[in-house]
C-alpha cells in the first residue's frame, strides 16, 4: 500500500466501492432464491401443496362416509353393474356401492401419511447407519456397509414384499415398516459417502487442529455439510414410497380393512373390473402418479438448486 | 530447554501391497518460546507431514510415527485422542494453507470462533461470542459484529485467513504452526497476513513454526531456518547466516532460483537441475546427490551424517560449499 500517494488513495477508493455481500445468505437462502424462479419446482410444489391441503381438509370435503355402501342397491354381481356418476356422487360408486369420490379424498390421507412416515423412518435409520459408518470408519464402516450391500442387492419391491409378508397381521404399519426398510440402505449409503468426503476435507482437519471434540466435529462440521444430497434424496424417496406403498397394498400386503380407503388398496381391488369399469382403477392410479410426479419434480429442482456448481 | 523439541521424528506411510513410503525420515529441531522457526523445502519434502505429526493430526491407520515430540516437557506421541484434543487449540494450534476451504461453509463464522473458546476456556456461549467479536477486531476484520453472523463464502480470502488466525490464537496457544499461511493469497494480502502473524506472535509470546517454500517469507519472518530435503533436515542455521552463506548445495540452489533486486538485468535464474524423482534413498547415500553440482563419488555411496559446523548451525553434507570462497555472489547483509 502506498499511503498518501494519489495512486494509493485511488486504490483505497476502489477497495471501498467494491460492493460487499448483503448479510446472512446461507446455503438454504440462496437455494430458495433460485427455487422461487424455477417453474419445475413451482409445479411440483403446487401439486404437493394441493394434495396435502386436500388430505388435511378431506374430512370436510367428503360428502359421505367412505365406508358406507350407500349405492349398494345399484350394484349387481350378475350383470356386472357398478353405480355410475349421479347427482351427489360425481364419480359414482365402487363395486360395493361405496362413494368413489369420498373414498379418493379420504384415501389421500392414508397414502400421504404412509409415505411420509415410511420416509421419515427410513431417513432416521439411514442417517443413523450413515453417521456410524462415516464418523467411525474402520470396522464399523465395513460392518454397516456390508449389511447395506446385502439389503441393496435384493430388488426393492421384492424386499418390501418379503418384509411385509413376515408379519402375521397385515396392517398399515406393515406397509410403513416394509417401505422404510427398503429406504434405510439407500439413505445410509448416500450419507456415508458424503460423510467420508467431509472427513477428508480441509475444514474438518482445521477443526481438529483446534481441538474441537470428535462429537462436535461429526455433528457440527461433518453432518450439516453432508446432508444436502440426503435432503434431495428424501424428497425423491417420498415419490418412491408412495408408489411402493401403493404396490404393497395392490398386492394385498396392506391393511385388510377396506373401510379406511387407501389408493393402492383401491387400485388393487379394482383389478377385477379393469376391462368393464376402468374408472375404478383410473382415479386412484391417476392420483398416485400425480402425487409421485409432484415429489419427483420438487426433488429434482432441489437437487439443481443445491448443486454447488450452479451456486453463486 | 526449548518449548518444542522434536527428535528423530519419522513418519512412514504403510499400504498393504505397496512399498512403505518414508515421508519424514528422522527430523530433529527445537522451537524456543517466542521465536519463529522456519521449515523450508520444495513440495513433497515432508514439511506438512512433519507439522501434522507434531499436531497429532495424521490418520492413525496406515501411518507409523516414531521418534519424540516434546511440548513443554510433555511427550506428545502416544497420547490418547482425548489428551490430544485437550491440547490442540489451547496449547498448540495450526493455521492451514487454504483459507477458502479451511472454514466450515455451513456454520456462521461466529459459532466457529466461539466454539474454540467454549471448548478450551470453558466460556458460556454469550461470553465467547463477545470475546470472538473483539478477537476478530484484533486481527483486523472490520465490522466484526456483522461478520460473526456471516458465512465463509461471504468473506474475502484475506479475511478468511485472518479469521482462521483468530481462531488459532483464541486460546493463546504457546505454539502456533502455520503451514504455508499465505500461499493461497495474493501478494498484498500476503504481506498483511505475515505482518499480522508477526505482531500477534510478538504480542503473545507464542512460538511460531512457519512452513513455507517461499524464501522471501522466510527472510522476513524467521529467526532460525531448517531446510528439508526428502524428509531430512539438510541444513539448519540462523536466518542471517543462512542467507549470507548457505553451506548446503541444495540451500544455495534454492537461494539462486529466487529473483533478487541485485540480480543483474537479463541474467537468467539458475534452477536446481533434475527433479525429486531423481532422488536416491537416504539409506544408500545423499538423496540430493543425483541433482547436486558439487557431488563427489562418496555422496552416492554413504549417507552423510549431521555435523555441527558452527553455533546453532547444523549441516548434512559430504562436500559443503565453502563459506569464504566461491560463493560470494550470493552473500548479502
Amino acid at each position: 500500500m502506498l499511503p498518501g500517494t494519489r495512486r494509493g488513495r485511488r486504490l483505497d477508493e476502489l477497495a471501498e466501492s467494491t460492493p460487499t455481500t448483503t448479510a446472512g445468505v446461507s446455503l438454504a437462502a440462496s437455494a430458495w432464491r433460485r427455487l422461487r424462479r424455477n417453474p419445475t419446482f413451482l409445479v411440483g410444489a403446487g401439486i404437493i401443496a394441493a394434495f396435502a391441503l386436500l388430505a388435511l381438509v378431506s374430512p370436510l370435503l367428503a360428502a359421505h362416509d367412505p365406508a358406507l355402501r350407500l349405492l349398494e342397491d345399484q350394484v349387481s354381481r350378475a350383470d356386472n353393474r357398478i353405480p355410475a356418476p349421479q347427482p351427489g356422487f360425481p364419480l359414482g360408486g365402487d363395486q360395493y356401492g361405496r362413494p368413489l369420490l369420498s373414498r379418493l379424498l379420504i384415501g389421500s390421507q392414508q397414502t400421504l401419511l404412509v409415505a411420509l412416515t415410511a420416509t421419515v423412518l427410513g431417513l432416521g435409520g439411514g442417517l443413523t447407519l450413515g453417521i456410524l459408518a462415516g464418523a467411525f470408519g474402520g470396522w464399523v464402516d465395513t460392518l454397516v456397509m456390508r449389511v447395506v450391500d446385502v439389503l441393496l442387492s435384493v430388488p426393492s419391491l421384492l424386499l418390501a414384499v418379503s418384509i411385509g409378508a413376515l408379519f402375521q397381521q397385515q396392517s398399515r404399519f406393515t406397509v410403513i415398516i416394509a417401505v422404510a426398510t427398503v429406504q434405510i440402505p439407500v439413505f445410509g449409503r448416500l450419507l456415508r459417502g458424503t460423510m467420508l468426503a467431509q472427513r477428508a476435507s480441509d475444514h474438518v482437519l482445521a477443526a481438529r487442529a483446534l481441538g474441537v471434540p470428535e462429537r462436535s466435529v461429526v455433528f457440527r462440521h461433518m453432518l450439516p455439510n453432508a446432508l444436502g444430497p440426503v435432503v434431495v434424496q428424501a424428497t425423491l424417496m417420498l415419490a418412491v414410497a408412495i408408489i411402493d406403498a401403493a404396490a404393497l397394498s395392490f398386492l394385498g400386503l396392506g391393511s385388510a380393512d377396506t373401510s379406511t380407503p387407501e389408493w393402492g388398496q383401491m387400485l388393487g381391488s379394482a383389478q377385477d373390473f379393469f376391462d368393464t369399469h376402468p374408472q375404478l382403477a383410473f382415479w386412484p392410479a391417476g392420483c398416485i402418479i400425480v402425487v409421485a410426479l409432484g415429489f419427483t419434480l420438487v426433488g429434482e429442482s432441489l437437487r439443481e438448486a443445491l448443486d454447488p456448481k450452479k451456486r453463486r | 530447554m526449548a518449548l518444542l523439541e522434536v527428535r528423530d521424528l519419522a513418519v512412514r506411510f504403510v499400504r498393504r501391497g505397496e512399498p512403505t513410503v518414508a515421508a519424514v525420515d528422522g527430523v530433529s529441531f527445537d522451537v524456543p518460546a517466542g521465536r519463529t522457526v522456519g521449515l523450508v523445502g520444495e513440495s513433497g519434502c515432508g514439511k506438512s507431514v512433519t507439522s501434522l505429526a507434531v499436531m497429532g493430526l495424521l490418520p492413525r491407520d496406515g501411518t507409523e510415527v516414531s521418534g519424540s515430540v516434546v511440548l513443554d516437557g510433555t511427550e506428545l506421541l502416544g497420547l490418547s485422542r482425548r489428551e490430544w484434543d485437550r491440547r490442540r487449540g489451547s496449547e498448540m494450534s495450526m493455521v492451514f494453507q487454504d483459507p477458502l476451504t479451511s472454514l466450515n461453509p455451513v456454520v456462521p463464522l461466529g459459532i466457529q470462533v466461539s466454539e474454540v473458546m467454549e471448548r478450551h476456556r470453558g466460556m458460556s456461549r454469550r461470553v465467547a461470542t463477545r470475546e470472538a467479536e473483539s478477537l476478530l477486531d484484533r486481527v483486523g476484520i472490520p465490522d466484526p459484529r456483522r461478520r460473526l453472523r456471516e458465512y465463509s463464502h461471504q468473506l474475502s480470502g484475506g479475511m478468511r485467513q485472518r479469521a482462521l488466525i483468530a481462531m488459532a490464537l483464541a486460546c493463546r496457544p504457546r505454539l502456533l504452526i502455520a503451514d504455508e499461511p499465505t500461499t493461497a493469497l495474493d501478494v498484498t494480502i500476503q504481506a498483511q497476513i505475515l505482518s499480522l502473524l508477526r505482531e500477534l506472535v510478538a504480542e503473545t509470546g507464542t512460538a511460531l513454526v512457519l512452513i513455507t517454500h517461499d524464501l522471501g517469507v522466510v527472510a522476513g519472518m524467521c529467526d532460525e531456518v531448517n531446510v528439508l530435503y526428502a524428509g531430512r533436515i539438510v541444513e539448519c542455521a540462523d536466518r542471517h547466516a543462512l542467507f549470507a552463506a548457505p553451506r548446503h548445495p541444495y540451500t544455495a540452489g534454492l537461494l539462486e532460483s529466487v529473483p533478487r533486486l541485485d540480480t543483474p538485468r537479463g541474467q537468467r535464474l539458475a534452477p536446481i537441475a533434475g527433479s525429486v524423482e531423481d532422488n536416491i534413498p537416504w539409506s544408500v547415500g545423499c538423496a540430493f546427490s543425483p541433482r547436486c553440482a558439487s557431488a563427489l563419488p562418496v555422496c552416492s555411496e554413504r549417507s552423510p551424517a549431521v555435523e555441527t559446523v558452527g553455533p546453532g548451525r547444523l549441516l548434512r553434507c559430504h562436500n559443503p560449499l565453502d563459506t569464504d570462497v566461491g560463493n560470494t555472489e550470493s552473500s548479502h547483509d
